[in-house]
């Protein structure tokens, strides 16, 4: 194998390169200058991100073990812009005394779990696949922790890191008994020898159970509002933006380059997925006071409408979700980022809190106005755009009751999504949020979700490029 | 470039104005500014129109433009209009120049105020202008959020809840919509070319019989929300009546008028088939709108919610007119639309500003202001008469070319509902003469009144404007009725060819 092919593994190398520096930078600085390795990683982040836009080669490594094409690398970079919002966000709160001593660790975790998502999403067989999705969620229990002085976040690891084993033990099992069925963990392989037996039908739906859990689908959602609120804001918004998108990625590939032989099973478990996740999920966060468990189900419910959106098939389908992604990446942060900027000023995270909020912070109130309408599928903004493809893509396939509950929910969601902008714009409060000026980094994070957002659905060839990029699904 | 264009990109650049305002009054001069070259434009398209229809121009849609955005959805950016849109473009144009001048004295929050009004007016300047229902649709829910806010913040009474509860049952109306354009689009090419949503596109395929029953209750009850369809129309009352004025004005003048414009020209006028076997459903839902609607307004004691039923009343026999499927009853049906909408306009109008002289909206509470502002007082007589079809004016000429339309069917079943439907000018009769009564004549009931002031300038400019519309329509009805018929033929065809 000559050296050079190492190099389309180029967002991997490069994430590791990151790593490596921040850890010496940990050794290395003292304890004075522990602020400068905050804006240095963001920096050394930034030159990788970009570096990964640099034009994509297909190919396979280690015997098909690992793979990439361009769809691939459009979803690494898709990631990568979240995680440079993240790390954006969170520096003002990284900034406080009592994070200080503990800086570069949050970072080492963090693109850690990114290097396992990529090496999931990369995966050519069920092996790189469980490796790469073990070191997505193991590190990421002691990010949820990372306060560890305070309960509900060493709770929040607990709980995810339970929940998380529990799920790789289920998805596990399901993926030797497909083994133990085909012979192969290879998918090319796996995908040839798949049938309808018994035994691989009842792998592929533990396969899916487990899939489930990571996407926090209901039935198998229940860690996920305890999780996202016992953790830190800012890993809250990147366990449900960064970690959901990759495991929405990686599922979506699995079904259509593995079962597809099974596709008239799994739509129908979609269908029921879906149906269950937006309507919990929805009627959970109209009663939610809390704005991360608010966001929590909100991302649920979003979670549901994206399946739709795979249940058109691997073109119109792929496309469809991977451009929701994107939009979701900037929206979902958007409305996150705001959230932190009042947590890291003010401590506060209720609903409630926000009452009077424009008269006080207008361009922050603006910010999230336009993330809920986004994320609520109102017009102009992405989200419209996202969500219309969504049902799009599902009406393709003739699933017109499904959109048209899904359309329903998308009113409801709605409803809670106005009752944070009455709060902001409508309500009156004695004690409203004091005027306050954000950092930099949050600002330039907020400005770039904003640009994100409004643009994002304009630019229709993006989602043209995508859909372009979804005949390479089976090409490495 | 289309001229068009500049319909969507005037109030866009009129919002960013605003933003570089520093109080209230820059805003409302900018505002008032830009709806003044608007309502300019208006004037100069209907002109441009009728010239291209003189020199024999027989295109179904003019000042065509076509842009393709998402090239693998095949989705356009497509605009054009005909005569009928041309003349809702205009009252869209009036109805909001008229609502700047009647907020002209919001303070709150007044920049913001003016940019909410004028998204709402964009979205509905673009819905119409729309060909692509892609391009619709989000007009159309460009049109609707804004009213969130800006009844939620400059409203009055239970606001939050009228406002949640307008915002919510319009967007379920718009979520079936959202159904039944899927179903049109899918469905738009039969026989294996790329799908489309251009209007014009699928009105020239054929769908499936079964799959337009399966869509058009979709779509005809998706836009009938916004119509005010019975039993869809209770976000009308509330909405209104804790709206601001010139919203108020806004969404009874104009928006409710998308709902209409949207059921004949996508619903109806796309799947004819199943809007000719269905049509007796909603005749019988939009009979009970227009009786409905009228018998609300005799109990109502709140002048606003008195004018709100009686749009319901009024919107309610656009869409019966719209469902009688013959060419005289649809023309009625938009001269209504457009009657309605600057009646309904004037009438918010001239409330918002008694009300903010008397400070109560109660008739029973007032009395005698004809002898105080005789005025406003008089507009509102006029506005009344014009309500109740005074012949002269446009009610008239709508109502008696919807009736005359309707009866035209010799069948048992429309006569009865025509019957039954023109009942309502009487009811109609009773509410306005009973609140003219009250309200108008009569001694001074609050001696408090003898201070008041009559209109000011704005407010006179306001009301002007709307009345020279509503008179201008009542004595040349021909020339509008002239320009909507034209464009009405192919749709009428299109409907009938099935029968």
């Amino acid at each position: 194998m000559d050296l050079s092919q190492f190099f389309i593994m180029r967002h991997e190398v490069l994430l590791l390169a990151v790593i490596i520096l921040i850890l010496l930078m940990e050794i290395f600085v003292g304890k004075a200058n522990r602020k400068a390795i905050i804006p240095v990683s963001i920096g050394l982040f930034l030159l990788s991100t970009l570096a990964g836009f640099l034009p994509a080669e297909s190919g396979q490594l280690f015997g098909d073990m690992y793979r990439t094409n361009g769809l691939i690398v459009s979803m690494k970079n898709i990631l990568n812009i979240g995680v440079l919002i993240v790390m954006l966000l969170s520096a003002e709160w990284l900034r406080k005394e009592e994070n200080l001593d503990k800086v570069s660790e949050y970072y080492l975790i963090m693109l850690s779990t990114l290097v396992g998502m990529f090496y999931m999403i990369s995966s050519g067989d069920f092996l790189m696949f469980y490796l790469g999705l073990e070191l997505a969620s193991i590190p990421m229990a002691a990010l949820a922790a990372y306060d560890k002085f305070r309960n509900s976040s060493a709770e929040a690891g607990i709980k995810f890191i339970f929940s998380s084993a529990l799920s790789s033990g289920v998805l596990l099992y399901g993926l030797s008994m497909i083994y133990a069925s085909t012979g192969s963990i290879y998918f090319t392989e796996v995908a040839a020898h798949m049938g309808e037996q018994p035994l691989q039908v009842l792998g592929f739906i533990f396969f899916l159970a487990g899939m489930g859990f990571k996407i926090s689908l209901v039935p198998f959602h229940f860690w996920t509002a305890d999780v996202y609120e016992g953790a830190p804001i800012s890993v809250t918004s990147y366990l449900s933006v960064i970690s959901k998108g990759a495991a929405i990625f990686i599922f979506s590939i699995v079904l259509f380059s593995v079962f597809p032989m099974l596709e008239p099973l799994w739509q129908e478990l979609l269908y029921v997925l879906a149906i269950l996740t937006m309507t919990l999920a929805n009627l959970f966060a109209v009663r939610q006071n809390n704005i991360k468990r608010f966001l929590a189900f909100s991302s649920i419910a979003q979670a549901g409408f994206i399946l739709l959106g795979i249940m058109g098939g691997p073109h119109l389908g792929l496309t469809t979700v991977v451009y929701f992604i994107l939009v979701y990446v900037f929206t979902n942060l958007g409305a996150f980022g705001v959230a932190i900027s009042i947590s890291d000023k003010t401590g506060k995270e209720n609903i409630n809190d926000y009452n009077g909020l424009y008269k006080t912070n207008p361009m922050l109130s603006l910010t999230m106005m336009l993330a809920l309408f986004s994320l609520a599928g109102i017009p102009p903004v992405a989200g419209f755009f996202g969500k219309f493809f969504l049902f799009t893509s599902a009406a393709s396939k003739g699933y017109y009751i499904l959109v048209l509950i899904a359309v329903l929910n998308a009113t409801i969601s709605l409803y809670y999504y106005l009752r944070v902008v009455k709060a902001m714009f409508i309500e009156k409060s004695d004690h409203p949020i004091a005027p306050f000026r954000s950092s930099l980094s949050t600002r330039m994070a907020l400005a770039l979700c904003v640009a994100g957002t409004f643009a994002v659905g304009f630019i229709s060839w993006i989602y043209e490029y995508l859909y372009d990029m979804t005949y390479l699904l089976f090409i490495f | 470039m289309s001229i068009l264009n500049l319909f969507v990109i005037v109030p866009v650049l009129t919002v960013f104005a605003i933003l570089f305002t520093k109080d209230f009054k820059g805003a409302r001069v900018v505002s008032a500014i830009g709806m003044g070259i608007q309502l300019l434009l208006a004037a100069y398209l209907i002109f441009a129109y009728l010239d291209l229809r003189a020199i024999g121009i027989t295109d179904e849609m003019v000042f065509t433009q076509d842009i393709l955005w998402f090239p693998m959805l095949n989705i356009h950016y497509a605009i054009g209009v005909d005569g009928i849109a041309v003349s809702m473009i205009a009252l869209t144009a009036i109805v909001v120049f008229a609502g700047v001048f009647a907020s002209w004295e919001v303070d709150n929050l007044a920049r913001e105020f003016f940019i909410s009004l004028i998204l709402l007016a964009t979205g509905v300047f673009g819905f119409f202008i729309s060909l692509d229902l892609f391009t619709m649709f989000l007009f159309y829910e460009i049109a609707v959020i804004p009213m969130y806010l800006l009844i939620g913040i400059w409203g009055s009474g239970p606001k939050e809840y009228s406002a949640m509860k307008l915002t919510l049952m319009l967007m379920g109306g718009s979520a079936l919509l959202l159904v039944g354009l899927l179903g049109l689009y899918f469905y738009s090419a039969p026989d294996g070319g790329p799908l489309t949503f251009n209007i014009l596109e699928i009105a020239k395929v054929h769908i499936p019989v079964e799959m337009q029953r399966l869509f058009f209750p979709f779509l005809f009850v998706g836009f009938g929300v916004l119509g005010a369809l019975f039993p869809f129309h209770t976000w009308s009352p509330d909405g209104h009546a804790s709206a601001p004025t010139a919203v108020s004005m806004l969404h009874a003048g104009v928006l409710m008028k998308l709902g209409g414009y949207g059921c004949f020209r996508v619903a109806m006028f796309l799947l004819p088939e199943a809007a000719n076997e269905m049509a007796w459903i909603f005749i019988i839902l939009t009979t009970i709108s227009v009786v409905y609607g009228a018998f609300g307004a005799i109990w109502q004691k709140d002048l606003k919610y008195i004018n709100a039923y009686s749009s319901v009343s009024h919107c309610g026999l656009v869409l019966f007119a719209l469902l009688m499927m013959n060419e005289t009853a649809m023309d009625g049906a938009i001269l209504q639309m457009i009657s309605h909408g600057l009646m309904t306009a004037l009438f918010f109008a001239l409330i918002g500003m008694i009300y903010g002289r008397t400070h109560t909206r109660m008739i029973d509470q007032m009395g005698g202001l004809m002898k105080v502002i005789p005025f406003l007082s008089v507009v509102y007589v006029i506005a009344g008469l014009a309500s109740l079809g005074l012949p002269g004016l446009s009610g008239f000429v709508a109502e008696m070319t919807i009736f005359v339309g309707a009866f035209q069917h010799p069948d048992i079943f429309h006569r009865a509902a025509t019957i039954i439907a023109i009942s309502s000018i009487v009811i109609t009769a009773v509410y306005i003469l009973r609140v003219v009564g009250i309200l108008l004549l009569g001694p001074v009931k609050n001696t408090d009144y003898n201070l008041l002031t009559d209109a000011r300038w704005y407010e006179r400019l306001s009301t002007i404007t709307l009345l020279v519309a509503i008179a201008g329509i009542g004595m040349f009805p021909f020339w509008l009725s002239d320009t909507i018929m034209n464009s009405l033929g192919p749709i009428v065809s299109r409907l009938l060819a099935v029968v």
